[in-house]
């Protein structure tokens, strides 16, 4: 079967999610490999939900959120960062390769952005191939 | 040996270690006085550290037989995951007691390497090491009165839940002694024991929770210190200081026993009830007291954390939702 990356993402409800939407009401053509979880903010996305979506097989998160200063809640996005930075060198530390793991803002009227965005990261991922985790380890096997 | 004409016949005990220091052991001993209370309640059947009883004997043992069995040490290998088994199997109640059997624990850590890597350094490597052949154990080794078997090295060290079913978990490295008692207690009477997978012997708040150094709710960190890198004023958080404590993501239970020692929590009692991952935890936690807004800023807070991964799972590699290093 042929590799077809799959990536989660955590889009904020308020700039992100709109500015997904507005790719698909604009009928721009992008990478099917997304499967996008709207949440309030980005300011929520908590370092479980990342470990858990690699966890389970992804082979890319994305975390996209407003513009620093746009932010509906005012400070998520800047909590989002400063907890992405550092899941970003846990995950580092634990052999999975940076680029699986981004943070990006996009604006409501960024449609186009958004699709760029998830064919770069998409290419990127063919790249790379199939996230490793799940093959490295034995655990699910042991107890029957 | 149960005689019938005694109402209350005594509980069977069994304690085991798989990978450990035998800590956990000891702090069985030190339940202190209160270890005659639990010797007069219960007949120990098996327990390596004190008693002389082999495996074949245990593998004899009816199952079910076993009232108790406090299973210690992670499970690194077969020997480790046979035991696991046949205790299982022995026993009406089994549970994980200590970190690493909870977690994974110290032994754990192995996990950040491969079974290679490990064999490498120990076999070949190391400072001490003169092997010019580079021999390596093997598992069956043939000689004239027959053949040698020593236990499989598995690449992964497992939780104790990972390989057999576990009725409860106590955490700690090692558990106080105390709540062992309480625990023991709880088990002979049947008085109030939570549902099976619960984490007994500790309790649902937070270390910081039960801390009773100084701390302010708006923690705000321009940097952080390794805990030789300040002089501690021994009433501030530790985090308030800059020194990662693992408080916030460690459950409470061991009567903040560090931090009173004035040591950071290193976070042996596990994640506090909601929450599986103490490292997602405690990411979560300090991320939002980085006191920066700038990319650039936040990197260079963040480079004086020297070991995220080693520091935030120092108990817990194995039982966390990674497991394990990418290999
Ligand atoms: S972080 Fe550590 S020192 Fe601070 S309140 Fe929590 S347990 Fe106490
Ligand atoms: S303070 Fe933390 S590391 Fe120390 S015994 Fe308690 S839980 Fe374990
Ligand atoms: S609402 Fe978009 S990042 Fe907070």
């Amino acid at each position: 079967m042929s590799y077809r990356p799959t990536i989660v993402a955590f889009l904020c409800n308020w700039c992100a999610y709109t500015g997904a939407d507005l790719a698909g009401t604009s009928r721009l053509h992008y990478a099917p490999n997304i499967r996008i979880i709207r949440v309030m903010c980005s300011g929520r996305v908590e370092p479980t939900f990342i470990l858990k979506a690699f966890q389970q097989g992804a082979d890319g998160v994305l975390v996209c959120g407003c513009h620093p200063g746009d932010c509906h809640y005012h400070e998520g996005n800047y909590k989002c960062l400063r907890r992405f930075k550092l899941i970003q060198k846990y995950v580092d530390q634990m052999g999975i390769e940076k680029d699986r793991l981004r943070l990006e803002w996009i604006s409501a009227s960024e449609g186009q952005q958004f699709a760029e965005l998830v064919n770069n990261m998409t290419k990127t991922l063919l790249l790379l191939g199939p996230v490793k985790i799940q093959r490295s380890l034995e655990v699910q096997h042991l107890k029957q | 040996m149960s005689d019938s004409s005694i109402p209350n016949p005594k509980i069977k005990l069994a304690v085991y270690w798989g990978s450990a220091c035998g800590g956990c052991c000891v702090s069985v001993l030190d339940t202190h006085e209160k270890l005659l209370d639990i010797v007069n309640a219960a007949d120990l059947v098996f327990w390596p550290i004190a008693m002389d009883i082999k495996y074949k004997d245990v593998e004899a043992m009816a199952d079910q037989s076993i009232d108790l069995t406090l299973f210690n040490g992670a499970v690194r290998n077969s020997e480790n995951k046979h035991m696991a088994e046949v205790l299982r199997k022995k026993s009406k109640v089994l549970v994980a007691y200590g970190a690493c059997a909870y977690m994974g624990g110290i032994p754990g850590l192995a996990n950040f390497h491969s079974r290679e890597e490990i064999f490498k350094r120990v076999y070949e490597e190391s400072e001490s090491t003169l092997n010019p052949d580079k021999v390596r154990p093997v598992e069956e080794f043939e000689v004239k009165e027959g053949v040698l078997k020593i236990p499989e090295f598995f690449n992964d060290v497992y939780t104790l839940n990972q390989v057999v079913d576990v009725d409860y978990f106590i955490p700690g490295c090692p558990p106080q002694s105390e709540r062992l008692v309480e625990v023991f207690t709880a088990v002979i009477t049947g008085i109030g024991l939570p549902p099976k997978g619960s984490v007994v012997g500790a309790l649902e708040k937070t270390n910081c929770d039960e801390c009773l150094r100084k701390k302010t709710d708006n923690k705000v960190i321009k940097r952080f210190y390794r805990p030789w890198e300040i002089e501690d004023d021994k009433e501030t958080c530790f985090l308030e200081q800059g020194v990662i404590c693992m408080g916030p993501a460690t459950r409470g239970g061991c009567g903040v026993r560090c931090v009173t020692g004035h040591s950071p929590c290193r976070g042996c009692y596990g994640p506090p009830p909601n929450s599986t991952d103490p490292g997602a935890k405690m990411m979560s936690s300090i991320g939002t007291m980085i006191d920066a807004d700038s990319p650039e800023e936040i990197d260079e807070i963040i480079e004086t954390i020297v070991d995220p991964a080693g520091l935030f799972y120092r108990f817990s590699l194995p039982g966390s939702i990674l497991g394990r290093k990418v290999l």
